[in-house]
């Protein structure tokens, strides 16, 4: 290893690029194993927000859709904090489907 | 088809060069003077090389090819080895058999094997395309073969995935050319990283070893003549446990080292 490096792991400046590896590979798999691109995660976000916007109303902004993976197992983790139960019938869908759900950027995933 | 306890086993990758074809005739060996009838077949019909690494290459007279078109009889086409006669290859024919060998092809092949073996080792191509798909066809289980780099994990991650889908089972993991004291300051993946990335039983460790590539000129696998190489000693353990045979498998970062390798260990430690 080379001294500077050596220096800057000694430091803590510096992770282990073992770790690094580890890290982006499980980020990397995690897309590769869903199969999804970024474009359809984001029309399936939007689609999941508004079927359960329909029957709660949600913290639009608090709330995330991102894929995870462990053993193989690749789940899609949906946390939508819920800001108030809607009364009575579901919303219509035409309704629910309104400007409220704004894109995000990209999906994030952990 | 009658139901036989002849075992089909892929050995396959996704990236090249990792060492497939090193282990199919390693173990091949390995397993052929451990009483078990063995056959490897050369599926890599692009980039042949399993009859070099045994070295066989002179010998070959008929290949696949020949047993597919009924040319020639399976048993004239394999090729037995001399000094370990429960070892035969049958060899991968003309290149341009990738123009029109189908997956039922190499089912055939592998059904016409089995009678007369224990166990087939089947030499995948790299990638995950037609080559590899007809190999994976003929075979129940599988061993995948990675290096702990990213690409290469990365790419048995594809396999693994194939695999699953073609519910080929059970898949086990060989990990090759591990560099113990990179592991040990952690500038490679550990063991357990790519075993929990790849969540596959780990059936092998390799280290990193000079004598492969001499064997591999001499065309004598290191399984052969009881070389006591670190690799040698890992393909014989690789055969073992894949008979169902317990054996204890290396820490890398335990190995024993010399000052250098301690002081370096020592610096790694975070003392700030
Ligand atoms: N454990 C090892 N130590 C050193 N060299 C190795 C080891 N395993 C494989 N090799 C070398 O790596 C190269 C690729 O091996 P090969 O078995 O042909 O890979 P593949 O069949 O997966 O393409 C060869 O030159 C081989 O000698
Ligand atoms: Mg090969």
């Amino acid at each position: 290893m080379p001294l500077r490096d050596l220096i800057d792991r000694l430091l803590g400046r510096q992770q282990a690029s073992a770790t690094t590896a580890k890290h982006r590979l499980q980020l990397v798999l995690a897309h590769d194993r869903s199969d999804l691109n970024p474009e359809l995660m984001e029309q399936m976000r939007r689609e999941i927000l508004e079927v359960v916007n329909r029957y709660v109303e949600l913290d639009l902004d608090g709330g995330a859709v991102s894929l995870e993976t462990e053993e193989r197992t690749t789940a899609l983790v949906a946390n939508l904090p819920i800001r108030r139960v809607r009364d009575g019938a579901p919303m219509p869908a035409s309704e629910a489907s309104s400007s409220e759900i704004k894109p995000v950027q990209e999906a994030p995933v952990s | 088809m009658t139901p036989s306890s002849t075992r089909t086993v892929l050995i396959c990758s996704g990236k090249g060069g990792v060492g497939k074809t090193t282990l199919t005739a390693n173990l091949g060996i390995a397993l052929a003077s451990q009483g078990v009838r063995t056959a490897v077949l050369d599926a890599d019909f692009g980039l042949r090389n399993l009859d070099l690494l045994l070295g066989l290459e002179n010998r070959i007279v008929y290949t696949a090819q020949e047993v597919l078109a009924g040319s020639c009889r399976l048993e004239q086409a394999m090729v037995k080895h001399k000094q370990e006669p429960n070892l035969a290859l049958l060899p991968a024919g003309n290149p341009r058999m990738l123009e029109w060998l189908q997956p039922e092809d190499m089912q055939k092949i592998v059904e016409l094997i089995k009678p007369h073996f224990d166990i087939v080792l089947i030499d995948a191509p790299a990638g995950i395309e037609g080559g590899f798909q007809n190999a994976a066809a003929a075979a129940e289980e599988a061993i995948v073969v990675t290096t702990p780099e990213v690409s290469a994990v990365r790419d048995a991650d594809r396999v693994i995935g194939l695999l699953n889908t073609r519910q080929v089972e059970p898949i086990q993991l060989v990990l090759n050319r591990v560099r113990p004291k990179m592991m040990a300051s952690q500038e490679m993946l550990g063991v357990t990283d790519v075993t929990d990335i790849l969540a596959l039983p780990l059936l092998g460790l390799v280290f990193e070893d000079e004598q492969v590539i001499v064997s591999t000129n001499r065309g004598e696998p290191l399984t052969l003549n009881g070389s006591q190489s670190p690799a040698a000693l890992a393909y014989r353990n690789v055969a073992r446990r894949l008979q169902g045979e317990e054996v204890p498998l290396p820490d890398p970062t335990k190995q024993r080292r010399g000052l250098r390798a301690t002081v370096r260990q020592l610096m790694q430690t975070k003392i700030f």
